[in-house]
């Protein structure tokens, strides 16, 4: 419709315009200052780790032999580790791993176990029988001990640990979503559309997952933290990202024997992480609100 | 198409439904005919299985045994090309419009919905213009059409609902209970425009209810279901007037009446003992039975079977 001559009609307006859900979802979402403030945030850290070799004031694994764990200064920002490494630097490298695992691995998770709840719930009986005790399987092996023998079957590497880290996750949004579809599956809006012949995809895309997506969002959301800090633990445990290449909670498990003589060492990896996180946390909080139609004003 | 004398026929149709304590009966040999432009009228209390019953007609859910005959042909032995079209010929409209239109859709993506679905339009200005005359039929105004339901009042989300079954120009619709969950005077707005959209289209209404004066007011027959069965069935008035079956005759009794004249003439109220026995595994002999006022031995051994006992008027009672 875009570009064609201003109707005076209705029908020419754009009410009908692509998928409007979406377009009210913005909408909404451009009111909540803290969601922008968070989406803002997030953009700058994608732009970080897109641009990291323009940014980054040395390399990554650049050693200064003379400037070995000494704290902030004009040269060294945010002062260098036991290496004589720059820490923004790596910062600005491990910007790209972690923000990489976190949304990947919660992607992979998400579409997984979405899928997963709500194939069990929408169609219930042998269906959710079999997925579901499979998923209580995996919940009963611990994650840590999971995601080891994960990546250790894939072997090393940036991609074997988001999908290490995503299988992990995948039975917490497989259960969300088939509490959320079960709620939303006897309601008389599907069964109106079931009567009006609409088949069981669009019945599952266009009637029940957005009557879903609140919890999931929000899960989604505080996920990619844990995902964070997950694939830290498995990169101290030298199934991750290899060094010398950096990784946030890589470059926090490495400062931890200097935390009473070089507190900066942990604290800048930490406070990366924080803002990180509590960005994604606004961005959650406000895509929850605007996705529901009830709270438009 | 063949021949048929009754836009919908519905035979010895029954649907079971396997519970804890044993089989539910909710629609039990139940035959009914609508003959094309009328309006049944379909009565009882809650949990009787109209709603079950309408719900078959329409086949969102599979009978048990029995058949549904539209147009002449049965509904559940149609072809994948013939479903499609049953499904555009015979629609339906909820009780609750709360419940019954999904949240996250505006207007104009709910009464498109069944245009789209069945790909009735060709592209999508046609789409526009059918849901924009759609909303000028049921009396919604434009401006509206980029609301969602929560920010509309019952009576216009009812009038989405009737939008929506209309779209794809159906002959026949079921009314499941459409104005029981309105105010009253909305409820009269939503009875005089499906009674008008009968006269300018001609459609044909199957009217579940429980409400015997709604019923009164839009029914051309009526039929009465008690417990999974059909108890008595006949043109409106006469059933209203002269009722044959006891039930019948108790639920009449108690619908309430305004004396204006003040002449104290009461009806005399039948007051039924006992509560509505479950529909599970029900006791052999006539299920209305144990509560009958009429009641004799031959009736809790024998069941009564619906028969013509005056021209055009059918009752299920041994003494009728």
């Amino acid at each position: 419709m875009g570009g064609t001559v201003m109707n005076k009609t209705v029908t020419g307006n754009s009410f009908t315009k692509g998928n409007s859900m979406w377009r009210y979802t913005f909408i909404r979402l451009r009111r909540n200052y803290l969601a922008m403030a968070g989406l803002v945030v997030i953009l700058l850290l994608a732009l970080t780790a897109i641009f990291a070799e323009r940014i980054a004031p040395y390399g990554y694994a650049t050693q200064d032999y003379m400037m070995i764990r000494k704290p902030p200064s004009a040269k060294h920002l945010l002062g260098t580790d036991e290496f004589g490494r720059d820490v923004l630097s790596r910062l600005i490298y491990g910007s790209r791993v972690s923000l990489q695992v976190g949304f990947i691995a919660v992607s992979i998770a998400l579409a997984a176990g979405g899928m997963i709840g709500a194939v069990a719930g929408y169609f219930g009986g042998k269906i959710d029988n079999l997925l579901m005790r499979i998923m209580d399987v995996q919940l009963a092996i611990p994650t840590i001990l999971l995601a080891i023998v994960i990546s250790s079957v894939l072997g090393p590497g940036l991609f074997n640990l988001m999908i290490a880290v995503g299988i992990t996750a995948i039975p917490r949004f497989a259960r969300l979503m088939r509490a959320s579809v079960l709620s939303v599956k006897n309601t008389e809006f599907i069964e109106a559309a079931r009567a009006m012949g609409a088949s069981h995809t669009r019945v599952i895309l266009l009637y029940i997952l957005p009557n879903c997506m609140a919890p999931l969002i929000v899960q989604a959301t505080i996920n990619v933290a844990n995902a964070i800090l997950f694939a830290a633990t498995l990169s101290f445990l030298g199934l991750g990202v290899q060094p010398p290449y950096p990784e946030w909670g890589g470059m926090l498990s490495a400062a931890r024997p200097y935390l009473r003589s070089n507190a900066y060492l942990s604290v800048f990896p930490g406070l990366a992480i924080m803002i990180t996180i509590v960005a994604l946390n606004c961005v959650g909080d406000g895509l929850r609100d605007a996705l529901d139609p009830k709270q438009k004003r | 198409m063949s021949d048929y004398k009754n836009l919908l026929e519905v035979r010895n149709l029954k649907k079971y439904f396997k519970v804890h304590e044993g089989i539910l009966q909710a629609v039990d040999d139940v035959s009914l005919s609508i003959s094309k432009g009328l309006t049944l009228g379909l009565v009882g209390e809650s949990g009787c299985g109209k709603s079950t019953l309408g719900r078959l007609v329409i086949g969102l859910l599979e009978p048990t045994a029995g058949e549904v005959v539209f147009k002449g042909s049965n509904v559940f032995a149609l072809d994948e090309k013939g479903k499609s079209r049953f499904r555009r010929d015979a629609q339906i409209v909820f009780q609750d419009p709360f419940s019954s239109l999904n949240p996250r859709m505006s207007v104009f993506q709910l009464i498109a919905e069944p245009l789209l679905i069945n790909k009735a339009c060709r592209n999508r200005r046609e789409v526009e213009a059918r849901v924009m005359e759609l909303m000028d039929t049921v009396g919604l105004a434009e401006r509206l059409v980029t609301s969602f339901p929560h920010e509309l009042d019952g009576g216009r989300r009812q009038r989405i609902g009737v939008a929506r079954a209309l779209a794809l120009n159906p002959d026949f619709i079921v009314l499941d209970e459409p104005v029981s969950a309105l105010d009253v005077c909305i409820q009269a707005q939503i009875l005089n425009l499906l009674g008008d959209l009968k006269k300018e289209y001609g459609y044909t209404y199957l009217f579940i209810s429980h409400n015997l004066s709604v019923v009164r007011y839009v029914s051309d027959e009526v039929a009465v279901m008690y417990l999974g069965q059909v108890v008595e069935r006949s043109g409106n008035m006469v059933l209203f007037e002269d009722p044959l079956h006891p039930y019948t005759q108790a639920l009449l009794s108690a619908v309430p009446t305004i004396d204006l004249d003040g002449e104290g003439k009461q009806k005399k109220r039948v007051i039924l003992e006992g509560d509505v026995p479950s529909p599970v595994d029900p006791p052999p002999g006539c299920r209305f039975a144990p509560r009958c006022f009429r009641r004799q031995e031959r009736c809790s051994s024998e069941s009564p079977t619906l028969s013509e006992v005056k021209p055009g008027h059918f009752a299920a009672c041994h003494f009728a």
